[in-house]
Parts: structure tokens; sequence; C-alpha cells
């Protein structure tokens, strides 16, 4: 039954040589004049001021741990869809419970402004 | 030649003959795959181009045809930059890792009828596994860079991919609940009956959900405040240059061409012909399933390039207010309403 997915592992490692084997023609290729101006990071015509690795809004936190939920919730959706019409009726309402209490949930964030960007 | 080669085929034990052919295979889809992503690059530019009236590139070969070429070889001669404060691994990793999954999808394509590299039951569940997986390529550049623009801009980027890719997973859902089969032929089979049978018709709020969070998974214009120029330069892959930055700007391309292809088999009946049904089908027999295909991508391609050059860069609220507050209620709305049509056999399409 595994077999047929023998393809797909071995695309997913030639996708990957692709891009190392590129990056390696670069580095054979490519000239190499190191000087330590060219190797500083990136920061308009100062020297960093600070680590670049700073604290950072706790918003993007709050979009990670909202994006576990929903595509955990995907993960459920994928299954139930194959078989919703084996379920019937009882399919839909079972998962239509389920999404009402995710989305009291996704309300709830909502009114509490974790959505606001501005 | 073919001698040597029958040969040579002759002489492989069995065990290694069917690896052989798929390489061959993946082989056989790469090369295309590559050529398109680097015709795609100078398509954008004349595009847009003649949409600003100018004429695009056109010094490089007969009227700049050769443009691609130039610039992938300019790109490999030029040095790779390490920055001394970088993680050097993970610096490298990282394009390794954006390019990996955007060519990997590809092995469950159906390309026509019983055209496809893997054809497994679950095709869908892989491709947004690896679409999932494109996340990483962007945080591990932008943490790895030790730099605040490509910090920022990979932040920024990493919470934009997130919040589309879940509005983009319940329309994936929708097409799936349709098609009832997460192998996308079966999808593709589903929609046979002509124009009105596919199923951006029954699922055209999804269908126009997906493809607009494909323009932002792929962090395009108007979405594409992570190079927002004006602020935080290119965003995360600022530090990166020669073939290293090349990887990254081929991840992207190829990712556009991906999207639109799955929005073409999900939506508009991946090789079907659209005439289908009516009495022209007569006259375009001779067409494979292929030709239709591509040209239903090739589409959905001009659309990224037109918004492109028409539509102003989003500010970064603006884009999560639309999908958090916009695609992901509407999407929710949009499952439940399907689900009825599909208990009452809404016909024509949920027979």
């Amino acid at each position: 039954m595994l077999e047929g997915y023998l393809p797909v592992l071995m695309f997913i490692v030639v996708g990957l040589l692709v891009g190392s084997v590129a990056i390696m023609a670069g580095f054979v290729l490519g000239r190499r004049r190191p000087d330590p101006a060219k190797l500083s990071p990136y920061e308009c015509g100062f020297e960093a001021f600070e680590d670049s690795r700073t604290k950072f809004d706790v918003r993007y936190y709050l979009v990670a741990i909202l994006f576990i939920i929903f595509d955990l919730e995907i993960a459920f959706l994928f299954p139930w869809a194959v078989a919703l019409h084996r379920i019937g009726v009882f399919g839909l309402a079972a998962m239509g419970l389920f999404l009402t209490i995710l989305v009291v949930g996704f309300v709830y964030e909502w009114k509490r402004g974790a959505l606001e960007w501005e | 030649m073919t001698a040597t080669l029958l040969e040579f085929w002759n002489g492989l034990p069995e065990d290694f003959r069917i690896p052989v052919l798929i390489l061959l295979k993946i082989v056989a889809i790469l090369v295309p795959l590559m050529l398109s992503v680097a015709y795609l690059t100078f398509a954008e530019r004349k595009i847009i181009g003649y949409m600003q009236i100018r004429i695009g590139p056109q010094r490089v070969g007969p009227r700049g045809w050769l443009q691609p070429i130039a610039d992938a070889l300019k790109l490999l001669l030029k040095e790779i930059i390490v920055p001394a404060n970088a993680n050097r691994f993970l610096f490298l990793l990282a394009p390794v890792l954006s390019i990996g999954p955007a060519l990997a999808a590809w092995s469950v394509m159906p390309f026509g009828h019983g055209m496809v590299l893997a054809n497994v039951d679950a095709g869908l569940l892989f491709l947004l596994a690896l679409t999932s997986m494109g996340v990483y390529g962007v945080i591990i550049a932008g943490w790895a860079s030790n730099s605040k623009y490509a910090f920022l801009g990979a932040m920024r980027s990493a919470a934009q991919m997130v919040a589309y890719e879940i509005a983009m997973g319940f329309a994936l859902v929708g097409a799936l609940m349709a098609g009832g089969s997460l192998n996308l032929g079966k999808i593709v089979l589903a929609q046979q009956g002509g124009v009105l049978h596919w199923f951006w018709l029954p699922l055209l709020p999804l269908f126009f959900i997906y493809f607009i969070s494909g323009v932002a998974e792929t962090n395009r214009a108007p979405f594409d405040v992570a190079e927002g120029e004006s602020e935080i330069v290119a965003g995360f892959h600022v530090e990166y240059s020669g073939m290293a930055f090349a990887v990254f700007f081929l991840a992207e391309y190829a990712n556009m061409i991906l999207i639109s292809t799955l929005a073409a088999v999900l939506f508009l009946g991946g090789w079907l012909s659209p005439f289908e049904g009516t009495g022209w089908q007569a006259y375009v027999n001779w067409v494979p399933g292929t030709v239709w295909l591509l040209l239903k991508a090739a589409g959905f391609l001009f659309l990224f390039l037109w918004f492109r050059a028409t539509f102003p860069r989003y500010r970064y609220d603006q884009i999560m207010r639309l999908g958090w507050k916009v695609f992901i209620p509407i999407t929710i709305v949009w499952l439940f309403l399907e689900g009825f049509a599909i208990l009452f056999h809404l016909q024509p399409w949920f027979a």
C-alpha cells in the first residue's frame, strides 16, 4: 500500500537536492572576496546598535497560537469531509457542534482585540 | 545511442528499474517546471512592462528571449555572502527548505487522466502539509541572518502566511467535500460534464478565497509587505545574494505556478475540456487534456502578474483583517452551506 509513496519520497529528496546543488554551484563558481564591512549585517549606514534578536510584538505569538488551533481543526475536517456522504446528517451535526465551540473561542479572541493590528 | 540505453536498461537489476523510471519521470516534470519558472520571470517583466507602456527587457537575444538565461548565469557567478553574525548552517538551510516542498508538491499533481507521478489517495493532505512547510524557510532565513530587517520581514511574512494558510486550508476542505476524495485525479473526475459542472460555481466564494490566499501565501503583490522596499528593504531575504537568493526566487515562482495549477485542478476542472457537453467538443477532441490544464494555469499566472501591475500594496493591519475577519468567517459559513447542499444532493454537482 505504501509503494505508491516511493515517488513522493524520491521527489522530496530530489527537491532538496536541487536547492543544495544550486547553492553549492554558487559557492564553487561565484567569486569570494570577504571583507568585514561586506559581512556585517545590513543596517542603513550605521553599525548595528544591538543584537537583532530582540523582543518582538506579542501579537505574533497570538497569531501563532490561533493558527495552531485552526490548523488542527482543518486536519480534523479532512477525514470528515471525505466521509461526509456516508455519515450524513449526524456527521454534519457533530461537526457543526465542534465548529460552534471553536467559533465561540474565535469570537472571544475577536472581541478581546487579539486580531487588531493598528 | 538508443541501443546503449536499451543495453543499460536491460543490465539493470530488477530492483533498480522502478527507482530509475521514477527518477526519469521526476526529471521530466522538473525540467519543464524550471523552464516555466525562468520564463515566468521574463513574462512578468514583459507583461508588466507593456501594462506600464514600456517594452520590458529586449537586449539579450532576439526580443529579449535569452534574458532569463542571462539572469541565471549572472546569479550563478555572484558571490554568496554569509554575514559574519549569521548562523551559517541555518542560513544556508533556509533556501533549501523553501524550494524542496515547492518542487516536491508536484509529485501528486495530475497532468491528465492517469498522468500523475504518484497516484496516492492522500494527495491533497500531502499538498496541505507541503505548502505549510514553506513558512519554515522564511522564518529560518529571518532568524539565521541576524539582521533586523530580515528578522522583522520574517515575522511579518510568517504571520501573514500562517493566517492565509487557514483560509486556504478551509477552501481545500471545500473542494475535498465536493470531490469526495483526497486524490486530486478523482477530484477532477468529479467535475466532469462541462464548465457549469466545475467546482468554481458551487464553491464560488471558496474559489476566490483560495486564489487570493494563494497570492498572499506566496507573498506576492498586493500582499508583499514582507519586501516593502520603502520600510524593510527586501524582508527576510535581504542578506541573501547570488545563488542562495536565486533559490528563494525560484521557490517563490515555483510556488506561484503550483498555486495556479492547483486552482485549475480543484476549481476549474483540471485537464477537462471547457467545451465538454457542447457541440464544440467534436472540434477540440484532438487537444490533449494537459494543454487545457496548462492553459488554465497560465490564466491564473497572468492574474498574478496583472495584480502586481494594478494594485497598490496593502497595509499590514489591512492584510491581517482581511485574512482573519473576512476570509475565515466566510469559509466556515460556506463549508456549512456546502455540507447541506451535499446532504440534499443539490444537482448537478452533488449527485
